[in-house]
C-alpha cells in the first residue's frame, strides 16, 4: 500500500540542496515528505505519513548541514529550512543506512518463506536496497514464542519485529485504543498486551497493514496467499456509509483481503475491523446463489418450503406477486424496505420501476432507525473535511459514529485531539467520542430539542434536566465564536426515541445560525445515495420532491406516483393492517433492524405476499414467497455515495455465486416480467441516465469518475436546488407527561451486533457483546438495584430480566440497552409509535445460592 | 488476588492530587501497589490503571520498563549486590559469588524459604564505600564476605527489622502537603502567568527568556 | 575531605543538618530571602553572572539554560534531577541524604527567578533514604511557610512536590526523565523538537537542573556572583564535587575548586586520596563516570576543568573519577561497562538497542574464550554505526594519538550509545595487545 505523503500546495517556499539540486519545498515539511515529493525516496521503518514521527528506527538518516557543518539525521524529523544541504547518497549516509539494516537484521529471523509478509515486506525491500551484503552476527538471536494471538484477528511474531512503534503508536495516537504496548527495555523490549487483555480495537487489522515487517498477520489471511498471486482492483468499502478507500485483493475468483488506500477527503488509509474483514460474508455459508421460491405459492412460515427455483419461475412469481397487488389495490399494494445496501446505479433502476413503473411512492430505504429524509435533502451537505477543519466547532447530534461510522469517528477524534477543533456532542448517553469532546451534554430523551433552544439562547430559560448548566454556557458560547458556520454530524443515536426530536433540534439550529451543513451519520453503506435516487417517501432521484417534479421525469418516465406515500412505519403499520399486498424486501431485516419488534412481525404476517433480495436467508426473508439472489460487494461494478454525497467508483473484483446478479439487472428483469422496459441495460448507461435526469448529478459524468485523478470520488452538488426536497421546522413532537416511577428507555447501536453481515464474517462473528441494562449508579439506591444485581425491566410491550450495570455517562432517570444483542432484542420492548419509550425497572429478589426467581412482580 | 486496599486507594488519590495530571503519578502509585503486595500483581496494576486514567497495557509498558517493579513475588529481603565498575574493582564480582554460594540462589531468584531475593545490580551511587549491597534498597558499603554473612543472620533473626523494612516499602515518611498550603496544582492549561512575574512584569528579560 | 572553600558540602559533618532547625541555625534559606528582596530578573542575572555550569554532565550554564524559556508561555516547571546513576557517581545522593533543604532553596531560588508553576524533585527510586530525607525536608519546609502559597509572607508561591523513580538509568536524561514523571516508560525525547525548555513537562517550558548545580544556588544569593567568581577558574567558576573511587587508597568524595585542582592533586594528594593503593601503580582511570573515554598516567596533569578536559578527548562529566591499576584487565572492565549500557539502554532506537547488545555479547564472548581474529576490528565497527567517527581511520593506532572524538557524532537519539562506545574505543586504543591476546588465548584454549 502506498504511504506517499499527501500532495500539498507550496505556500511558503524554501530552496533546499537535494543531492546536488536545487529544490523548492515547503518550509516547516518533514525533510523525508520533501524528498520524496522531489523523486527522491529515503528508507523508513518507523515513519508513515499519516503519524507523528518518532524518528525511533534511524533508517531515514542522511547527512544534512543546516549551516553548522554536516551530521546526520532522522529526515523524518526535520524541517525543511532555507539553504538545507541535503546527501542522501553520501558515504556517510550510506554507511549509517547500512549499519542500521544490520542492526535490525541481526535478530530477525530468516523465516521469510513462510512468512505471510513476504513479498510485500519494507523490510526485505529495503535491504535489497540499502542493506549489508551480508551478515558478521554469529551469535545468537533472540527467541519468543511464535506467533502470541494479541487479538482474535492479529498475530504477533515478537522475533520478527523491529520495535517501530507503529502498531503501538496507531493504537495509542489513531485510535485511541492504547492496548498494545512496548514492554521491558533494551534489547528485551517487546510490543505486547496487558495479560488476558486483548487488542480489542474496532480498528486492530491497521497494525498489520501497517507494520514493516511480519510481526503483524491478520489470521483470516494468514498462508492464504503469496502477495505477488493476488488480482488487486481498487474500490470502495460498503460497509458503512464511509466510503473508505479499499484494495481488494482476490485469487482464484475468491476474495482473500480489503487493505485500505489513503484516500485525504475520507479514510486516510485507514479501515475499521468490520469493513476490512466484511468479505468473508461473500464467501460464507448460506450464501444464495440461486432463486428460492416455495412450490405452492402459499405464504407459510416453514423454512423448508423455500426451494431453489428458476430465474424464469422466481421473476414470474414476483411479478405475480405485484401485478396481483395493484389489480386489487393500485400502486399503494405495493410497498418496498430497502435499497440502502444497493449501487447508485441499481437504486435508480429499483426507483424508475416501482415509482416510474408501478407507480408506487410506498418506498424507505431507512428501516425506522435512520432519520428524516428531509434533514438529509433539504439542507446542505458538509464534507468530512468541514466537520474537521482545524479551529473549526462542529455539533455532533444524536449520532455514535464510533459504532456505526468508525473511520468517521477516526476522523473527528483526529480532529478534536490534534486540530483543534471543538466539538459539542449531544445525545442520550456518553458515546464514543464523549472523551474528546469540549463539551457533551446528554439530555433525557424527548429534551434533545429543548437542550438545543437552551444552548441557542432561546427556550427553557437555559436549563435542561440532568444538563449542567455550565456545559449550556460553554456550548452556546463555541457557537457564537463560529460565525454561523459550523457542521452538524446528525445521526439516531437511540432507537426508542422519536426522530421528531432530532428534527426539531436540527431546525433550531438551522434557524439560529445562517451557514450549517450537515454531515448525516448513518450507517448503511449507500443510504445516502439511496435517499438521493428517491428511495423515500415523497422524493424523486437528484433530491426532487415528488410534488415539484419537472417534466424531464414524466416525459422519460412511464408514470409517477400519484402522491407521497409511506416510510417504513408507515409501510409496517399498512401492512400489519392488511393494507399491503406485496412487500419487497430490498436487501432489508426489518424483523431484526426496525426498532419495534412487534410491530414488524405483524407487518410481515399481514402483508399478503413478501418478496426479497438479498444475499442471504435472514429472520425477514424466510418468511418470502420468492427470494431473488444479488451480487454482492466486490461481485458487481458501479458507484456508489458516502455520508458526503461523494460518488465513489465501486470495482468487480469476482464474479458472484451461482446464477447471484446485479440489484439493477434484476430490477430491469423484473420490468419486463411486468411487460415494461426500463430502457436499462449497463452500468454506465445506467449513470448516464441518472446524469441527464438527476439535477444533484447533473455534472458528472462516467469519465471524471474513472478518471483515476478522481479516485477520491467527486462530491455530488450538496447543496438544496429549487425544486429539491425541503426540510422545514417540524411541528414539536409531543411527548406525554412521564411518571416518576418510570425511566426513559434509550436502544443504542454497537458496531458489532447480531446482525446478518456481521455473523457471516468470520472474524466478526461471536464479537457481538451481552447487553446490560446500564443506568446511572446514582439511580441504584433510589431504585433499590445493585451494580450487577438482576433486574426485571418491562414496558407496555414485553419485559426481561436482565443485569443492570453501572454507567456514568447514561443520564439519570433513563436506562440504556444495545440494541441486537445475543442475549436480548431490546425491539420487543420498544413500540415505534410511542415518541419516547419507558420502562420500569425492579430488583429481583435473589436468594444466595438460588437462581434468580420472577421476584417482584 | 490482593487488590488496593481502602487505605491505599485513599493514599493513591492523596499522591494524584500533587501532580497537575494523573498520570504522573503512575509510578509513585505502582511503588504503592507493590508496598502492599512486594510485588505488582495484575489486579492492582489495573486498579492504578483507572485511578490514573490509563489502559492496564500503559500501565505494564510503563511498569516493565523500571528495575524496581516485580512482575512475581521476591523475597522479603531483596538483596542488591553491586558489580559495576568502581564496586567491581574492589571485589563486587566475589562478593556476589559469595553471596551465590552463601543463598544458594543465582541472581534473580528467591530462596525456597521465600525470605531473600539476589540481584546482581548496576551502579546504586556508593562508589567510594565499595563494594557495597543494599537490601530493600538501604545500604550496606565496604562489604566483606563476612559482614554478608552477618547481615543474612541479622536479616534473618529479626534484627534489623526496624532498619529494613519489608520489600517494597522506600520512603516511610511520606510527603505531606498541608489543606491551606498548596500554591497552585493545576493542569497546565488551567495555569496563568505568575503573579510575582506579573508585578515585575514590565521587566521583559524576567518574564521571558533569551535568544535561544 | 579537604580544607579548601565548602560550598555544598558545608554541612555534611553535621548529623542532622537535613532537619529544618538546625538548616536554619546554621544559615539556611539565606539565600532564598536574599533572592526574594530582589527581582526575578536580577536573581536571573545573578545566576547568570556567577556562570554556574550544571553538574549533571553536559556542563552547560544554568542561568543561560533558563533563558531558553521562551517568553511568555506559561506555565513553565522545574523538574530536579536527582536520578543519580552514572556508573562511579556519587555525590548528588549525599546531598539529597544530608543537606535536602539547601537544594529545596536552591530550587526555589531557580522558581522565583523563572516564574515556576511547580518543581518536582525526581530522587533515584533505590534511594530509600535520599527520599526519607527529602520528604520529610519537605514537610517541615510546608509547614514554616517556606514552600507553598505565599513563602515568606511575599506573593511567590510554589509547590515542590517529590516524585521517586523505579530503576532506569536513561531517565537520567532530561527529555526521558519528562517522560518518566510523565508516567510514561523513560524513553529520551527527540531534540530538536523537544528541548525541555521550550516543550518540556506537559510540552510545557520546563527547566531541569541537577541536584548539585541548584545546591550551590543558597550560596551564590546569599553571598553574592562575584565571591562565586573567585573561586574556581574564570571558564568554570566555584566548586565542584568529585567522587573517586577505584584503586585508590583513600576513595571518598570532595568538593574541590573547579579548574584550578588537577586529577592527579586528587589521586595522589595527601588530602584527598593519597594515592594508588599500596605496591600498585595507575594503569588508566575515568576522568567523568562510566560514559567518559579513558584518561591515562599522562592526562593527570589536566586540570579539572570542562574544556581542557574536552580537548583532551573525555569529559568532566558527572564528576566521578574511577581510577584503575595494572592489575585491572582492561577487556573485562570494557564488558562490565557494555553489559551495563547493554542492559540500560532503554531499546528506542536501532543502533542503541541492538548495537549495545552486540557489542556486549562480541565482548563476553572473547573473555569466555571465544574471540575471533575479526572481532576487534568489528567491535570498532559496530561503534562507528553507533558512533560515527574519524576513527579507526587509516594509520589509526597507539602510534597516531590524535584524541578521541568527544563529544561524538550519534546516529541515535540519545548520548547512551555513543556513551558505550566512547570508553570501548579508547580502550581498544590503547590496549589493543590485551584484545588481541584475549583471542589468541581463547583460540589457543579452543583448540
Amino acid at each position: 500500500m502506498s504511504e506517499a505523503p499527501a500532495d500539498i500546495e507550496i505556500t511558503d517556499p524554501v530552496t533546499i540542496t537535494l543531492d546536488g539540486r536545487q529544490v523548492v519545498v515547503q518550509r516547516g515539511a518533514l525533510l523525508i515528505d520533501a524528498c520524496e515529493r522531489n523523486g527522491v525516496y529515503i528508507p523508513r521503518f518507523c515513519y508513515h505519513p499519516r503519524m507523528r514521527p518518532v524518528g525511533m528506527c534511524r533508517m531515514c538518516l542522511v547527512e544534512v548541514d543546516t549551516g553548522r557543518g554536516a551530521s546526520l539525521q532522522p529526515s523524518c524529523m526535520l524541517q525543511c529550512s532555507s539553504d538545507m544541504v541535503v546527501d542522501t547518497q553520501s558515504d556517510k549516509t550510506r554507511k549509517a543506512q547500512e549499519g542500521v539494516l544490520e542492526f535490525l537484521l541481526l535478530n530477525h529471523p530468516l523465516d521469510c518463506p513462510v512468512c505471510d509478509r513476504g513479498g510485500e515486506c519494507p523490510l526485505q525491500d529495503q535491504t535489497v536496497g540499502y542493506g549489508p551484503g551480508e551478515t558478521r552476527f554469529v551469535d545468537e538471536k533472540r527467541h519468543y514464542e511464535k506467533p502470541i494471538a494479541i487479538s482474535r484477528t492479529v498475530l504477533l511474531d515478537r522475533e520478527r519485529c523491529i520495535l517501530c512503534d507503529r502498531c503501538t503508536r496507531f493504537a495509542k495516537e489513531v485510535a485511541g485504543d492504547p492496548l498494545i504496548d512496548f514492554q521491558d527495555r533494551g534489547s528485551r523490549t517487546q510490543v505486547n498486551t496487558f495479560p488476558n487483555q486483548p487488542f480489542a480495537s474496532y480498528f486492530s487489522g491497521n497494525t498489520v497493514q501497517i507494520c514493516p515487517v511480519g510481526a503483524l498477520t491478520a489470521e483470516p489471511y494468514r498462508f492464504k496467499a503469496r502477495p505477488w498471486d493476488l488480482e488487486i482492483v481498487e474500490s470502495s468499502c460498503t460497509t458503512c456509509s464511509v466510503g473508505c478507500r479499499v484494495t481488494i485483493q482476490s485469487s482464484r475468483n475468491q476474495v482473500l483481503r480489503c487493505l485500505g488506500v489513503d484516500s485525504d477527503p475520507v479514510n486516510w488509509g485507514w479501515l475499521c475491523d468490520k469493513g476490512r474483514y466484511g468479505v468473508e460474508a461473500l464467501n460464507a455459508e448460506g450464501r444464495l446463489g440461486v432463486p428460492l421460491g416455495r412450490g405452492r405459492s402459499v405464504k407459510t412460515d416453514d423454512e423448508t418450503a423455500l426451494e431453489e427455483v428458476s430465474w424464469a419461475g422466481a421473476l414470474r412469481t414476483a411479478a405475480d406477486a405485484i401485478t396481483s397487488a395493484l389489480d386489487r389495490r393500485g400502486p399503494e399494494g405495493v410497498a418496498v424496505i430497502g435499497g440502502a445496501r444497493l449501487t447508485n446505479e441499481a437504486q435508480y433502476a429499483w426507483v424508475k420501476l416501482l415509482k416510474g413503473v408501478i407507480g408506487t411512492d410506498n418506498l424507505d430505504a431507512q428501516l425506522g432507525d435512520g432519520i428524516p429524509a428531509e434533514i438529509v435533502l433539504g439542507l446542505p451537505l458538509a464534507t468530512i473535511d468541514d466537520a474537521c477543519r482545524p479551529g473549526s466547532t462542529t455539533v455532533v447530534v444524536s449520532g455514535d459514529p464510533k459504532e456505526e461510522l468508525p473511520i468517521l469517528y477516526l476522523r473527528l477524534r483526529h480532529a478534536a485531539v490534534q486540530d483543534g477543533v471543538n466539538l459539542i456532542e449531544i445525545g442520550p448517553k456518553a458515546g464514543g467520542l464523549t472523551p474528546y469532546a469540549t463539551v457533551a451534554m446528554h439530555p433525557l430523551p424527548g429534551e434533545l430539542a429543548d437542550l438545543v433552544r437552551a444552548v441557542v439562547g432561546g427556550g427553557a430559560g437555559g436549563a435542561v434536566a440532568g444538563v449542567d448548566p455550565a456545559s449550556i454556557e460553554r456550548a452556546r458560547s463555541l457557537l457564537a465564536d463560529t460565525d454561523g458556520e459550523m457542521t452538524l454530524v446528525v445521526g439516531r443515536r437511540s432507537l426508542s426515541e422519536d426522530t421528531g426530536f432530532t428534527a426539531d433540534a436540527v431546525s433550531v439550529l438551522v434557524s439560529a445560525y445562517d451557514k450549517v451543513r450537515i454531515l448525516p451519520a448513518l450507517r448503511r453503506a449507500n443510504v445516502l445515495g439511496a435517499l438521493t435516487m428517491g428511495m423515500a417517501p415523497g422524493v424523486l432521484p437528484g433530491r426532487v420532491a415528488l410534488a415539484a417534479a419537472p417534466d424531464a421525469y414524466s416525459t422519460r418516465w412511464p408514470a409517477l406516483p400519484a402522491g407521497r406515500g409511506l416510510d417504513t412505519t408507515g409501510i409496517l403499520t399498512a401492512a400489519a393492517e392488511g393494507r399491503i399486498d406485496t412487500l419487497i424486501l430490498l436487501g432489508a431485516d426489518p424483523l431484526t433492524d426496525f426498532p419495534d419488534r412487534d410491530l414488524a412481525e405483524r407487518a410481515l404476517a399481514g402483508a399478503r405476499n413478501v418478496i426479497a433480495v438479498d444475499q442471504f436467508v435472514n429472520d425477514s426473508v424466510r418468511l418470502a414467497e420468492v427470494v431473488l439472489p444479488a451480487a454482492g460487494f466486490a461481485e458487481c461494478a458501479g458507484t456508489t455515495t458516502n455520508i458526503e454525497g461523494r460518488i465513489l467508483k465501486l470495482e468487480q473484483s469476482t464474479t458472484p455465486p451461482g446464477t447471484a446478479r446485479p440489484d439493477w439487472m434484476i430490477a430491469a428483469e423484473l420490468a419486463a416480467e411486468l411487460g415494461s422496459d426500463l430502457g436499462l441495460d449497463s452500468v454506465e448507461q445506467i449513470w448516464k441516465e441518472i446524469a441527464e435526469l438527476s439535477p444533484s448529478h447533473v455534472d458528472l459524468t462516467w469519465e471524471m469518475l474513472s478518471d483515476p485523478q478522481n479516485r477520491d470520488g467527486l462530491v455530488a452538488r450538496g447543496d438544496p436546488l429549487p425544486g429539491s426536497v425541503r426540510f422545514e421546522a417540524p411541528e414539536p413532537t409531543a411527548h406525554r407527561a412521564l411518571d416518576s416511577y418510570s425511566l426513559r428507555l434509550v436502544a443504542t447501536r454497537k458496531l458489532y451486533d447480531e446482525g446478518t453481515m456481521v455473523g457471516r464474517c468470520r472474524s466478526c462473528a461471536g464479537l457481538a457483546e451481552e447487553t446490560a441494562l446500564a443506568m446511572n449508579p446514582h439511580d441504584f439506591e433510589r431504585l433499590g438495584v445493585e451494580d450487577g444485581g438482576r433486574v426485571t425491566v418491562s414496558s407496555k410491550r414485553g419485559s426481561t430480566v436482565i443485569e443492570a450495570r453501572g454507567e456514568a455517562g447514561v443520564p439519570r432517570n433513563s436506562v440504556a440497552l444495545v440494541v441486537n444483542a445475543p442475549n436480548f432484542d431490546v425491539g420487543t420492548l420498544i413500540d415505534a409509535n410511542d415518541a419516547v419509550n419507558e420502562v420500569r425497572v425492579e430488583a429481583l429478589q435473589s436468594v444466595a445460592g438460588e437462581t434468580g426467581s420472577e421476584g417482584g412482580s | 488476588m490482593p487488590r488496593l486496599t481502602p487505605e491505599n486507594v485513599r493514599r493513591a488519590k492523596e499522591i494524584i492530587s500533587r501532580y497537575p495530571r494523573p498520570r504522573s503519578a503512575l509510578i509513585p502509585l505502582l511503588h504503592l501497589a507493590q508496598e502492599q503486595d512486594g510485588w505488582l500483581t495484575e489486579d492492582a496494576m489495573e486498579d492504578v490503571a483507572e485511578l490514573v486514567g490509563v489502559t492496564p497495557a500503559q500501565v505494564i509498558g510503563t511498569a516493565s520498563f523500571y528495575e524496581m517493579f516485580k512482575m512475581e513475588p521476591v523475597g522479603r529481603y531483596v538483596i542488591n549486590v553491586c558489580t559495576n565498575i568502581s564496586c567491581l574493582l574492589l571485589g563486587g564480582e566475589t562478593l556476589l559469588q559469595h553471596a551465590e554460594a552463601t543463598l544458594g540462589i543465582k541472581p534473580g531468584s528467591t530462596t525456597e524459604d521465600g525470605l531473600f531475593t539476589l540481584e546482581d545490580v548496576e551502579c546504586v551511587a556508593a562508589c567510594t564505600e565499595a563494594p557495597c549491597l543494599q537490601v530493600n534498597y538501604r545500604y550496606f558499603y565496604r562489604v566483606t564476605n563476612d559482614d554478608f554473612d552477618r547481615i543474612l543472620a541479622d536479616l534473618r533473626d529479626g534484627d534489623l527489622s526496624r532498619d529494613i523494612p519489608e520489600h517494597g516499602i522506600l520512603s516511610r515518611v511520606p510527603q505531606r502537603i498541608p489543606t491551606g498550603k498548596v500554591a497552585n496544582i493545576t493542569p497546565p492549561e488551567d495555569q496563568r502567568v505568575p503573579v510575582w512575574i506579573e508585578r515585575a512584569a514590565p521587566d521583559k528579560a524576567a518574564a521571558g527568556g533569551d535568544e535561544a | 575531605m579537604s580544607g579548601g572553600p565548602r560550598i555544598v558540602s558545608a554541612r555534611w559533618e553535621i548529623d542532622d543538618a537535613w532537619k529544618l532547625s538546625r538548616y536554619l541555625e546554621t544559615g539556611g534559606y539565606a539565600g532564598l530571602r536574599s533572592a526574594l528582596d530582589m527581582t526575578p530578573h536580577e536573581v536571573h542575572e545573578e545566576v547568570r553572572s556567577a556562570t554556574l555550569l550544571g553538574r549533571g554532565g553536559a556542563g552547560f550554564p544554568a542561568g543561560v539554560k533558563w533563558g531558553f524559556c521562551p517568553p511568555d508561555v506559561w506555565p513553565r516547571y522545574l523538574v530536579v534531577n536527582g536520578d543519580e546513576s552514572e556508573p562511579g557517581t556519587y555525590k548528588d545522593r549525599i546531598l539529597m541524604e544530608r543537606d535536602p533543604h539547601q537544594l529545596i532553596e536552591g530550587a526555589l531560588i531557580c522558581a522565583y527567578a523563572t516564574g515556576i508553576a511547580q518543581v518536582f524533585l525526581y530522587v533515584r527510586g533505590e534511594m530509600a533514604l535520599a527520599q526519607e530525607r527529602v520528604a520529610s525536608a519537605l514537610n517541615e519546609a510546608y509547614e514554616a511557610g517556606y514552600i507553598g502559597r505565599r513563602i515568606l509572607g511575599t506573593d511567590f508561591s510554589v509547590d515542590v512536590v517529590m516524585h521517586w523513580g523505579a530503576g532506569a538509568y536513561i531517565v537520567g536524561e532530561e527529555t526521558a526523565l519528562i517522560e518518566s514523571l510523565e508516567g510514561d516508560r523513560g524513553m529520551p525525547r527527540l531534540k530538536p523538537p523537544f528541548f525541555p525548555a521550550a516543550k518540556g513537562l506537559y510540552m510545557k517550558p520546563t527547566i531541569v537542573n541537577n541536584v548539585e548545580t541548584l545546591s550551590n544556588l543558597p550560596w551564590i544569593l546569599e553571598h553574592g556572583s562575584e565571591a562565586y567568581t573567585t573561586i574556581g577558574s574564570e571558564s568554570s567558576p566555584g566548586t565542584r564535587l568529585f567522587a573517586i573511587s577505584g584503586h585508590v587508597e583513600r576513595p571518598g568524595v570532595h568538593e574541590v575548586p573547579q579548574g584550578v585542582t588537577t586529577f592527579r592533586d586528587l589521586i595522589y594528594g595527601d588530602e584527598y586520596c593519597g594515592g594508588i593503593r599500596k605496591g600498585h601503580e595507575l594503569k588508566m582511570f575515568i576522568p567523568g563516570g562510566g560514559s567518559a573515554p579513558w584518561f591515562f598516567p599522562e592526562h593527570l596533569d589536566l586540570p579539572l576543568e570542562g574544556k581542557v578536559v574536552g580537548g583532551a578527548g573525555s569529559m568532566l562529566g558527572s564528576g566521578a573519577i574511577v581510577v584503575m591499576d595494572e592489575t585491572t584487565d582492561a577487556v573485562s572492565a570494557c564488558w562490565r561497562l557494555m553489559r551495563f549500557f547493554s542492559r540500560e539502554s532503554c531499546g528506542e532506537c536501532t543502533p542503541c538497542r541492538e548495537g549495545t547488545n552486540w557489542l556486549e555479547t562480541i565482548l563476553r564472548r572473547i573473555l569466555d574464550g571465544q574471540g575471533r581474529p575479526d572481532d576487534i576490528d568489528l567491535l570498532l565497527d559496530i561503534g562507528d554505526n553507533i558512533s560515527p567517527g574519524p576513527y579507526p581511520g587509516p594509520g589509526w593506532g597507539a602510534e597516531n594519538p590524535e584524541p578521541v572524538p568527544f563529544p561524538p557524532q550519534q546516529t541515535t537519539i540519545c548520548p547512551l550509545g555513543p556513551s558505550a562506545v566512547a570508553p570501548l574505543t579508547s580502550a581498544i586504543r590503547r590496549f589493543r595487545d590485551e584484545f588481541e591476546a584475549k583471542i589468541a588465548q581463547g583460540a589457543a584454549v579452543s583448540v
